[in-house]
Order: structure tokens, then sequence, then C-alpha cells
């Protein structure tokens, strides 16, 4: 007797919560993203602050950039993300439309018993050389002359880069492709490229891993994944001729200097002139279609919310995880864009807000 | 003789169960699926690889170019094809005497009691999922040979003379396409010495005892009777090694040093088929040359695999036959 009563109360509650679940499901509606791995944190924990207050449940993918792309394309998913950006002939083509989330910024990590944090300055021709091979070995008068109160052990570089596709490899290389013409018209720049020395290691954490193992190693990484696992970073002389560190501040520059007018909102923010600036910032993007289908309105729609609640509340999200936020101006652009640019297929606009 | 007297299974009518002729079927159909997925997935891999086939002809096989960024485009898979091949036959090279002395170990020198829980662990080892020998890889042998090996005996094997080249490099980051192969080794090793040490026991204790009547030591056994008699197999169970090898991806990824670069040396960075494809994947478009190139890696891969696996079927088939 006792305990079937105890049975049933279990199926009771059981029955209730399945009963709860689901009218919750009903009340929140998921959108789904699928693409770049560099941005996942954040849009995981806005997906989460925003499910409350906006109704809307993130499903998102991290499965590269490339598969993002894809899969916008094929319109299996609601928007595809990607920290290349396309440029306006292939959003065009793929009735796509563009924007900035958040940015994020590529420090050097390094690996040189003695030198702390933020204290090694490396011009962009220093780097280029570097990563070309030239450079071999960290006593070379070029890196000790920039360095006169560093005591600069005479090891060999061992470069370290990221074997696998990446927005960071993306970023870096054409930063390098910049302040390098040399570099352009060789390995030039891409999410992967054919490098001219060193070593590849798998994701960030292969590559911070491989920097650590081995004295004399360089290599790059997301500025977030050096901050959280205190890698040694180093100064870097920016267009302007100012050695800056890279701290919030000095990105902040960086997202400032940008001309974010540009019509696919994938401005330059490489090597930008600004006296402060990081060199090398980057954004991560959204690609949103132009033209859903009539069942894909609402999740076009509740996309936009989403962002739009993002780009309002989720600053300090942002801030948390090394993010750059994007300054107010520019998210009205985003919004300005989402007005004119996405229509229902009897050719209203979706986003009226 | 007896069974074919016994009576007939009850139940049993005249001419053909419908029941028999459905479960003859089935298991027809069963055997025939697995026929139609390799087919099917040999034919998505060549259309796939079309395209690069198209674009770069022989010329793919022996290019060592790998350049994926716009507008200049060009795939080649020497450099992967080599790392594969190269990895995977040093990985044999270490692990084939390791799995000899353990199978040799096993059948004539260990004591009974011993036998059972040695033999576990080899297959144990088979058991270890690869994306942890890639952790321990990374973080416990590559570590080892940047310190204890490069920088502690570089030097000396450098001196070799005549084969001195294959260990002078300028990379010390320790991952490279001798850790590499350490790594398959010890992951391959379970397969070859399980192989090994079931061949040896099939040899007939007659022979054996022949001739330790004849006063052979067991070493003289092992080496004028056991090996001989079970050569074929024994190499049959290397080229299933080698075929396990050949196609591992995650452990080599994380310890190989992924460099699109000819190596110049065993201590330089290079990379394998599965594992270019498993880094270049996520990130290519569909459709583009760069997609095809690594389906016509993929395509050339299942080609080797292929061949080394028909090989060792064909060595094996005595033994599986019996």
């Amino acid at each position: 007797m006792n305990r079937r009563t105890l049975l049933l109360g279990t199926g009771a509650a059981f029955g209730a919560g399945m009963l709860n679940a689901r009218g919750a499901m009903a009340q929140s509606a998921t959108i789904t993203g699928a693409g770049a791995t560099f941005p996942r944190p954040v849009y995981e924990r806005w997906g989460n602050a925003a499910r409350q207050p906006t109704g809307i449940q993130l499903n998102y993918q991290s499965i590269g950039s490339g598969g993002g792309i894809n899969q916008i394309t094929n319109r299996t998913v609601d928007f595809g993300a990607t920290d290349a950006p396309r440029t306006v002939e292939q959003l065009r083509e793929g009735n796509l439309m563009q924007f900035p989330t958040v940015m994020g910024s590529i420090v050097l990590i390094v690996n040189l018993p003695g030198v702390a944090d933020r204290q090694l300055r490396l011009t962009p021709e220093v780097i280029a050389d570097i990563f070309f091979g030239r450079l071999t070995r960290w006593n070379d008068s070029r890196i000790t002359e920039l360095n006169r109160n560093l005591r600069i052990p005479g090891l060999p570089i061992s470069v370290a880069y990221r074997a696998d596709a990446s927005g960071t490899t993306w970023g870096f290389t054409n930063y390098l492709a910049r302040v390098s013409s040399a570099w352009k018209d060789g390995p030039g720049a891409g999410t992967s490229i054919q490098w001219p020395a060193g070593q590849g290691a798998r994701g960030n954490e292969g590559v911070s891993n491989a920097v650590r193992n081995t004295p004399g190693a360089i290599g790059y990484a997301e500025n977030a994944y050096a901050v959280v696992n205190r890698l040694v970073t180093t100064q870097i002389r920016n267009k302007a001729g100012n050695f800056v560190e890279p701290v919030q501040a000095t990105f902040v520059a960086a997202a400032d200097a940008a001309d974010w007018s540009v019509p696919n909102m994938a401005p330059d923010t490489l090597d930008l002139p600004g006296a402060n600036a990081w060199p090398m910032t980057v954004g991560t993007y959204i690609l949103l279609p132009t033209n859903p289908a009539a069942d894909k309105v609402e999740a076009s729609r509740n996309t936009m919310k989403f962002f739009d609640w993002c780009f309002k509340n989720g600053d300090q999200i942002a801030g948390q995880l090394e993010y750059i936020p994007l300054p107010e101006s520019v998210t009205n652009v985003i919004r300005r864009n989402w007005a004119s640019m996405v229509k229902t297929p009897s050719g209203e606009a979706i986003w009226t807000a | 003789m007896g069974a074919r007297a016994a009576p007939k299974p009850i139940g049993r009518g005249r001419g053909v169960d419908i029941g028999d002729l459905l479960f003859e079927w089935m298991c027809r159909g069963a055997g025939i699926l697995v026929l139609l997925l390799l087919g099917g997935i040999i034919v998505t891999l060549f259309i796939g690889a079309l395209p690069a086939f198209r674009e770069f002809g022989l010329g793919f096989l022996t290019s060592t170019d790998w350049n994926p960024v716009e507008g200049r485009e060009n795939y080649g898979g020497a450099v992967a094809i080599f790392g594969t091949v190269a990895s995977a036959i040093l990985a044999i090279v270490f692990s084939v005497p390791v799995a000899f002395g353990i199978a040799f170990f096993l059948t004539e020198l260990a004591p009974e009691w011993l036998r059972r829980p040695v033999g576990t662990a080899i297959e144990l080892l088979a058991a270890v999922p690869s994306i942890i020998y890639g952790m321990w890889g990374l973080f416990v042998v590559v570590p080892f040979v940047q310190m204890h090996i490069q920088l502690a005996l570089g030097d000396y094997l450098t001196a070799i003379p005549l084969l001195g080249f294959l260990f002078e490099s300028r990379f010390f980051a320790g991952t490279s396409l001798f850790t590499a192969a350490i790594v398959l080794a010890i992951m391959i090793l379970p397969f070859i010495a399980a192989t090994m040490r079931d061949v040896f026991l099939q040899v007939p204790p007659v022979y054996k005892e022949s001739a330790y009547g004849l006063g052979a030591t067991r070493w003289e056994v092992v080496k004028g009777v056991v090996l001989p008699y079970t050569r074929i197999s024994v190499v049959g169970g290397i080229m299933l090694g080698l075929g396990r090898a050949l196609g591992e991806t995650m452990a080599v990824t994380f310890v190989i040093g992924n460099a699109n670069r000819m190596p110049q040396s065993l201590f330089d960075p290079s990379t394998t088929i599965a594992s270019i494809v498993a880094m270049e994947f996520p990130e290519s478009l569909m459709g583009s040359l760069k997609q095809s190139a690594l389906f016509a890696l993929g395509f050339l891969l299942f080609v080797i695999s292929f061949l080394v696996l028909a090989a060792s079927r064909y060595l094996l088939r005595s033994r599986l036959k019996a």
C-alpha cells in the first residue's frame, strides 16, 4: 500500500514536471545557430542570461566558421557565425546579411625565461621575420635593440601556430600580410595557410601548450585565452609608432578607430592608425538570411531580438570573458541594417523596433 | 554423416519454410549491405575528390604544396602521404620487437599464473581511446622526447656517420614524426602482440617437443621451429597493425606538429592524411577546392589502407582457414 502511494506520488510529480517543462517550451522560442568557435563562450553566457527576459532559447553549435557558412547557406540553421567576414559579393550571392557581435584581440605569447608578461617589445617587421623563420635566435640584435632593458636569453626561436583552420589564424595572418608585403605575396592570409616555419598545434590550448613547454617558443592566441591561462604576452608597435600593451583600453581604442559604415559591416580593424590602438583586433560575425522563408520569419525576428538584448545588456558578460563589446554607435547601425535588409517573403521589414 | 542422418526438425514441412526463407534473405541482405556501404563510401569519396583530381591530376600525388589561401589555392598530397607512411612504418619498427618479446614471454617463458593477467593487460591497451593516447602523448611523450632524447642525445645521434642527418633538426618543440611514431607504436602494440601470441600457440606441441628433445634451447626452438612455422601469420599481424597506424587520427594530430612541409629529419614536425583532414575539414567550405582536396586525401588513405589490409588478408589466409 505504502509503496503504491509512493509510486503514484512520484508518477504524479514526474508528470507535473513534464507538463511544466512542456509549458516552458511552449513559451520560449528556440533559435538555432552554428559556426565560429571563437565567440562560443560569450554566446553561451548570453544565451543563458537572455532566456528569462526574452523567452528565447539559444542553441548554438560551435562547429567552426566554415561549417557555419555551409549550414546557413543551406538554411539548416537560423543564423550562421563566422570569424572571417564575408565580402559584399559573397553575401549577395547567399542572400545573407552580416553583422558583428563582439570583438576579440589576438596576442603574441612567448616563453622566454626571465621575461615577464607585457615586457618584450616587438615591431611588425620583427614579428613577420620571426614567423618567416628568418630570425632564428632571440639574442639577434634586431630583437635586443628593441629591448635594451631586458635580459633576453640566447635561445633558438621556435614558432608555434594553429594547425586547425581558425578565425584567429585569419586575423593574425591578415595582420602579417598588412605589415609585410613579403608575407602578403608569400604565405598570404587565410583561416589556414602554408606556414614557412614552425610547428602546428591544435586549438588555442595546443598552441599555448607548445609555447609553455618549449623555452624560446613564440605563438599567437586569443587574448581571452591568454588571460585565463596567464600566458606571457608581448607589446607590439602599432601603426602610430607606439608600443602598446594588450589591455582592454588599447582594444577599445582599436574598435573606436574602425570605420563601421562599410556595407558588409566588417570594417578593417587591423593595424589601425589610432595612437593607442592594439594592432590585432578582429570582429566576429553573424550571418542572417535576408530572405527568410515564411516559416522562418519568426526565427529570424527572434534572432534579431536576441542579439538586440545582448547588445543592450550583454556588455558586462562580454567584458568578463575578455571580449570587447561593440560601441553603441555600431549597434545602432546594426539595427538600422536589420530594418532595411531583412524582409519577409512579402517584402515587409521583419525588424520594426 | 551422423548429422545428416538425423530426423528433420519438427515443423519443417514440404519444400522451404517461409521463416527459413526470410532468415536466409535477411542474412544475405546484411552481407550485401556491408558491400554496399563500403562501395558507397568509396564512391562518395571519389566523387568528392573529383574536382581536385581534375585540377591537379597525378601531380596531386607528388606536389608538396598545401596552400589554402584564397586566390592561390594549390593542393598536393605528397607531404601528408609521406608522413602517413613514414610514421606508420616507424611505428612498426618500434613495436614489432616489443610485440615479439611479449608473445615470446607469454608463450614460452611466463609461468602459467602470469599469462592471463599479462595477456589481459595487453588487450586492455587496445581498449584505451585514441584521444587518451593523444593527451598522454602531448603531456608525457612530447616533453620526454624533447628533453631526454632530442636535447640529451641529439648531438650524439647527429654524429652517427651516414644516418646522422636523420636526427639533425632545428625544431625543439618535441612534436615530431618521431614522437608520433612512438605513440603509434604503443597503440598498435596490442594488436601485433595478440596476433603473435595466438599464432605462436598454434604451433603443434609435437614439433616444439621434438626440438627440445634434440637438445635445443628455448631461443633455438623459437628461432628454428616457431618462427618459421608462423612466419606468414606474423607478417599478416604486422600488416594489421600497419593498417591501424595508417588511419590513426586524434593521437597523431596531437603529437606530430602538423606542418605541411617535407620533414628533413625524424625530429621535424610533419603531418598525416588523417590528421590534416581532421584539422582542416571543419573550416572548409562546401564545394570548395580545399574540401575536394581533403576528399582526395581521404580517398588515397582508403586506397593505401585497402592495399595494406588486402596484403595482410592474403598473408593470413592459411591461418584464417584453419
